[in-house]
């Protein structure tokens, strides 16, 4: 005899999200998480003290326009404050991505994700929002409040008239190290299991080959290998976009070939490591 | 509406230069059916296959009418998967992590919240739906394992080793839930085992396996009749010439760990207690008394064996 009302499994009736909208719940999900702990909103804090500085900067100079020659308010400022972040990129670029992949790699979350619809591409780019979410957070949105809050203590646009690339300057410039960033950390992250080795990883890969172009430099006596240096051919870059004269004596377009194939190579990594089976050959 | 839950054809799978699937073409039925085969038979490469994890090297796989190459998403959306290793989402409770799961098959975040509750209180872990899946044991992993793949109420569930690492009561429990599914709740399923009384108990079909290959496939009932009449048999005396005479008759003889012997009996059926009088005349005749003789049902665990030992 079956029972009047069976509660115990019952069949689904009701909406389902589009295909292909599943990055977003992982997404979404990997922010609210991170935005939970303590700590990782005193880093995010932290990364808004030079915002607060040069603002008091900007607010300086426009009340008091003969601090100017001591504190100049003009593009190289905000060329200066881009570069300031890299620290701060780092911090959130480790804090947040080195678990990313790595944690669901020890706890064979992978099989778990790929066996819902949704694609390896989605995936990816579920993760690659939120370190992206955070890194535009502490880049690109500070930057553009800077340029606001400067015509908002002007009162007129006399100085984003004169100095219009300053904009897509501190879009594509924050934009660059973000893009860079994330992926790096991303493809490292997939790389293995553990977190902190992830961290070393990409810590070495900074460090390493900002050492490495040390050496060189003092060897060949020329900054033409600035190309071996991540960071060194972020600023090659940054110098363009904000229409400075370049600090290096290595070719910008190789500079930009250099990241475009960091990016390559990560994008291969992932398309490699990020699989519902791993197979050992 | 498709008469077959899942289609192989010409299958091909490799792992570098390994075989793991060769060739294969089966149908899989509705309902519930059994993928049996030993340790490296090629039975959770073809789950993964059909998941779309591991792209076949020759042939087409179809799930529920979907090619699974062409449409990857629709299929995965239709399908829930227990996957033989355990596996979470880090840092999460019970209820998150399935609820989380639900949302990634596309339930709006309230009802994949219901769902999750509702699931975990299915698979017997609702007292338990606020701890940390990290600290459950490895009964409890798979019960969970089992909720994850339930969560957005799939039309076909793909089930690898589901009582792994089980307690008795456990395993128990487990099976239950499996028979309960597929015949009262209307999931078709696939249930790929080592372990035949688990198939045996909550599926109607089979599939063997073996060496990438299918060995033998059809429901367990028809298999179990392919067997042959099975009688147990205890003599007393010498029972050499008796297994002689038993072999030159055409009956096939295997002796237990016990002093009893198993006798098949092939060919068409006889006449009620023909067979029983068969073998009295050939004890009878090789000078062995017969203590026992019952007729016996064949095994699963006989389908098996004969289908893998093949040539």
């Amino acid at each position: 005899m079956s029972p009047i009302h069976d509660q115990s499994y019952r069949h689904y009736a009701g909406s389902r999200a589009p295909l292909g909208s599943a990055w977003t719940v992982i997404a979404r999900t990997g922010i609210r998480t991170l935005l939970a702990r303590k700590w990782f909103l005193a880093v995010l804090l932290a990364a808004y003290i030079p915002f607060i500085v040069r603002t008091v900067q900007i607010y300086l100079v426009t009340m008091y326009p003969t601090a100017g020659q001591l504190l100049p308010v003009d593009t190289k400022m905000f060329m200066q404050f881009v570069e300031q972040q890299s620290f701060f990129i780092f911090l959130v670029t480790v804090f947040v991505g080195a678990s990313l992949i790595a944690a669901d790699r020890r706890a064979n979350a992978l099989q778990i994700y790929l066996s819902k619809p949704l694609l390896r591409m989605e995936y990816i780019g579920g993760k690659l929002a939120i370190l992206g979410a955070f890194l535009a957070f502490v880049t690109i949105v500070p930057g553009l409040l800077l340029i606001l809050l400067q015509v908002a203590f002007a009162g007129n646009l006399e100085f984003l008239k004169a100095n219009l690339h300053v904009i897509p300057a501190v879009v594509l410039a924050s934009l660059a190290r973000v893009v860079v960033s994330a992926f790096t950390m991303l493809a490292l992250s997939s790389l293995s299991k553990s977190t902190r080795y992830v961290s070393i990883l990409y810590a070495g890969a900074i460090f390493f080959t900002e050492a490495i172009y040390g050496v060189m430099r003092v060897i060949t006596g020329s900054s033409r290998v600035a190309w071996i240096s991540i960071s060194a051919n972020l600023e090659n870059v940054t110098d363009v976009m904000f229409r400075q004269p370049p600090r290096y004596d290595a070719p910008v377009l190789v500079s930009v070939l250099v990241l475009l194939g960091l990016l390559v190579v990560s994008i291969s990594v992932l398309e490699r490591r990020v699989r519902g089976v791993e197979v050992v050959a | 509406m498709a008469e077959f839950s899942v289609q192989l054809d010409r299958v091909s799978v490799s792992y570098g230069t390994n075989a793991a699937l060769r060739d294969v073409t089966v149908a899989f039925p509705k309902g519930a059916v059994g993928l049996l085969g030993p340790n490296g038979a090629g039975k959770s490469t073809m789950l993964k296959a059909l998941l779309g994890f591991i792209p076949p090297s020759t042939g087409r796989l179809n799930v529920l009418g979907l090619n699974v190459a062409e449409r990857p998403l629709e299929v995965r959306a239709k399908l829930g998967y227990m996957p033989e290793n355990d596996g979470h989402i880090p840092g999460m409770n019970a209820v998150t992590f399935v609820a989380y799961c639900a949302q990634l098959a596309g339930l709006p975040k309230a009802d994949a919240m219901q769902r999750a509750h509702e699931v975990l209180y299915y698979v017997g872990l609702g007292e338990a739906r606020y701890r940390n899946v990290e600290e459950y044991s490895t009964g409890m992993k798979q019960r969970i394992k089992l909720a994850q793949a339930l969560v957005h109420d799939p039309e076909l569930l793909f089930l690898d080793e589901p009582t792994n690492g089980m307690d008795p009561k456990g395993r128990e429990e487990m099976l239950e839930l499996i028979r309960d599914l597929a015949h009262n709740k209307g999931i078709d399923l696939i249930l790929s085992s080592h372990l035949l009384p688990d198939v045996d108990y909550t599926c109607d079909y089979v599939v063997v396996l073996n060496k990438g290959a299918v060995a033998a496939s059809g429901s367990i009932d028809s298999l179990k009749g392919d067997a042959g009449r099975m009688f147990e048999v205890r003599v007393k005396g010498e029972p050499a010439p008796f297994i002689a005479a038993l072999t030159a008759a055409g009956m096939e003889c295997m002796e237990t760990d016990e002093d009893v012997m198993r006798v098949i009996v092939r060919g068409p059926a006889a006449a009620r207690g023909e067979d029983q009088r068969r073998i009295c005349g050939l004890a009878r005749q090789s000078g062995a008394q017969v203590r026992h003789l019952r007729a016996s049902v064949s095994t699963l665990e006989e389908v098996f064996d004969r289908a893998v030992d093949a040539p």
